[in-house]
């Protein structure tokens, strides 16, 4: 059985500290492409104060456990961004993720394709899970690109479901599968 | 599709207002043999507004760790018993199951196995769990007969786990897989 | 169809039915049967089907009273004949975002016997107009079983487009199921109208 189960290559993932990760997220959003990358709803700031209640309340909450991650970089600890399954559906054995990464110097150095892979891991053989799910702007490609990296297939496109910056743009769905991910992973793994 | 997924041949499950419940469960509990054969606690009497205030809060309680169904026969359309999932464990899909015919008139008549079958198929076609568990008093042969003929196999014993009539009696575990009710089913 | 967009045409009153508001009173108790429908609930919804009780069905409503006052990106509508006013059905525009102009339908008759008489059909007709000029969307969102082939027919019939398939995404009755988001566009909507 594999014990270091929440460590990758570059980044390890940890628990949430609400008030250290409330910080993080209120300062990553005043950045607003982090946010119009992150979520369709639009850009906005929020104080760590909010952030922190808002981070309370979904721990809290009794109907479904709490699967958000902290992403720390294994170099010097520092907190980079944030993964977490959102919604697990237990009678289908499936789930959405999501994950951001804070500061743009750390976009591109595959701290995301780590912390996915990481993820993943997590989802199919702590979990069980059948399937993860996950959704995507077509204006980010290097987030598509990640996800592919980690395995996800592309299943379809909700038209011009954004509306921003004048464009319309379409919100990409893709999804992995349990035995695809069994193959992917065949040697390392299992226990 | 099984399209008739709370009906058996006999009873079909449903959700009933917490007033009939409550008045139904009143009445069933002035049967101390059904209490005894139900329930680890002492049997006692229980008024309807005692059992209104339990109700409403297995009813509130998160529903995705337990559910919780009335019984009624379909001749008739009686209220004859209850059926219940409890203590779901999702990450292992696994939880127990209860279950109790109220009605006298309705024992030994099959209703309770056909009740148990509507339950499991429930379990495993709609929730998707992989295994059931359930708790049976050594004094009670008809519901282990019940129990097995839907599948269940024993898989423990506590013993002396009872004390009632001024001797010891044990509990019996028995557990039924998914994969072991989807080869029953074929 | 073009007359679907004169002011004077009702938005609630349709041929055959009426989009209407809850009756908290006597709707309770009709839904509450549906609800022990596994055929209906398996069709419309994914979560693990559960009956509800007239009580609880109550509390759903209330719920939904709330969520309409609060939040602002709901629309629900009960679906109700026009001859007698007798229930139907719901229909549902839901996670509207606002600035995106995109939302979400769901609709559904409830009683097995009053399916294909066109009562669902002319539901989604309505709201479809409701939410494209009324409204105001972008886009309309549905999602549909792949086991609900009766469904995947009737928003085909009305202009939508499969969009999405997610894969194995439902696990029902011993197998696994894909889960298919079909959309429509305003300005598909428009020209079908046309």
């Amino acid at each position: 059985m594999k014990n270091d189960l929440l460590t990758g290559s570059l980044v390890y993932l940890a628990a949430v500290d609400p008030q250290t990760m409330a910080e993080a997220l209120s300062r990553w959003g005043r950045d607003s492409e982090y946010w119009r990358l992150l979520a369709s709803d639009p850009a906005r700031l929020h104080s760590a104060k909010a952030t922190r209640e808002w981070l309370e309340k979904e721990m809290d909450n009794k109907r479904s456990p709490f699967y958000m991650f902290s992403i720390r970089t294994l170099e010097d600890d520092s907190l980079v961004g944030e993964i977490g399954l959102d919604g697990v559906v237990w009678s289908h054995s499936e789930s959405f993720v999501g994950i951001s990464l804070g500061e743009r110097r750390n976009w591109g150095k595959g701290y995301g394709t780590d912390a996915m892979r990481i993820l993943l891991r997590y989802a199919f053989t702590e979990l069980n899970l059948q399937r993860v799910s996950l959704t995507v702007f077509e204006y980010n490609p290097r987030a598509i690109r990640s996800y592919e990296k980690a395995g996800f297939k592309v299943e379809g496109r909700v038209r011009q479901f954004l509306n921003r910056d004048g464009q319309r743009w379409d919100m990409i769905f893709m999804g992995i599968l349990r035995n695809e991910w069994l193959n992917r992973n065949q040697t390392s793994t299992i226990a | 599709m099984n399209n008739e997924l709370l009906t058996g041949d006999l009873v079909r499950l449903t959700a009933e207002d917490p007033q009939i419940i409550a008045e139904t469960f009143s009445r069933w509990g002035r049967d101390s043999e059904y209490t005894r054969l139900l329930d680890n606690d002492p049997a006692r009497l229980s008024s309807i507004t005692k059992t209104k205030e339990w109700i409403k809060k297995v009813a509130e309680k998160e529903q995705i760790l337990e559910t919780f169904f009335l019984v009624r026969s379909l001749e008739g359309n009686p209220l004859i018993g209850f059926v219940g999932l409890f203590g779901i464990q999702w990450n292992y899909g696994d939880a127990w199951v209860g279950i109790g015919i109220g009605d006298r008139q309705y024992w030994g008549k099959g209703y309770g196995t056909d009740t148990m079958r509507v339950i499991l198929r429930y379990a495993f076609t709609e929730m998707n769990l992989q295994r059931i568990t359930l708790g049976v008093f050594e004094y009670n042969p008809r519901a282990i007969r019940s129990y097995e003929k839907a599948g269940f196999k024993v898989e423990g014993i506590l013993r002396q786990y009872l004390h009632r009539e001024g001797r010891y009696w044990d509990e019996i575990m028995m557990g039924i897989l998914r994969e072991e009710w989807m080869e029953n089913e074929k | 169809m073009s007359d679907m967009m004169e002011i004077q045409t009702p938005l609630f009153e349709g041929q055959l039915i009426c989009l209407a508001s809850i009756d908290h009173d006597n709707d309770p108790e009709i839904e509450s049967q549906w609800t022990h429908d596994s055929e209906f609930m398996r069709m419309l919804y994914t979560e693990p089907m559960r009956p509800l009780s007239p009580t609880q069905v109550k509390k759903k409503y209330e719920a939904i009273e709330k969520d309409l006052k609060e939040s602002q990106n709901l629309f629900h509508f009960t679906i109700r004949a026009r001859l007698d006013d007798r229930l139907l059905g719901f229909a549902s525009l839901y996670w509207i975002e606002w600035t995106n102009g995109a939302g979400m339908l769901k609709l559904g008759i409830g009683n097995r016997t009053d399916r294909g008489h066109g009562f669902g059909s002319e539901a989604l007709r309505m709201m479809l107009r409701y939410a494209f000029t009324e409204i105001n969307l972008h886009r309309l969102g549905v999602t549909i079983p792949e086991y609900n082939p009766v469904a995947q027919h009737i928003f085909a019939k009305a202009g939508f487009v499969e969009e999405v398939r997610r894969r194995q995404a439902i696990n029902r009755d011993g197998q696994r199921w894909d889960l298919i988001h079909v959309g429509i566009l305003r300005e598909e909507w428009l020209a079908r109208l046309a």
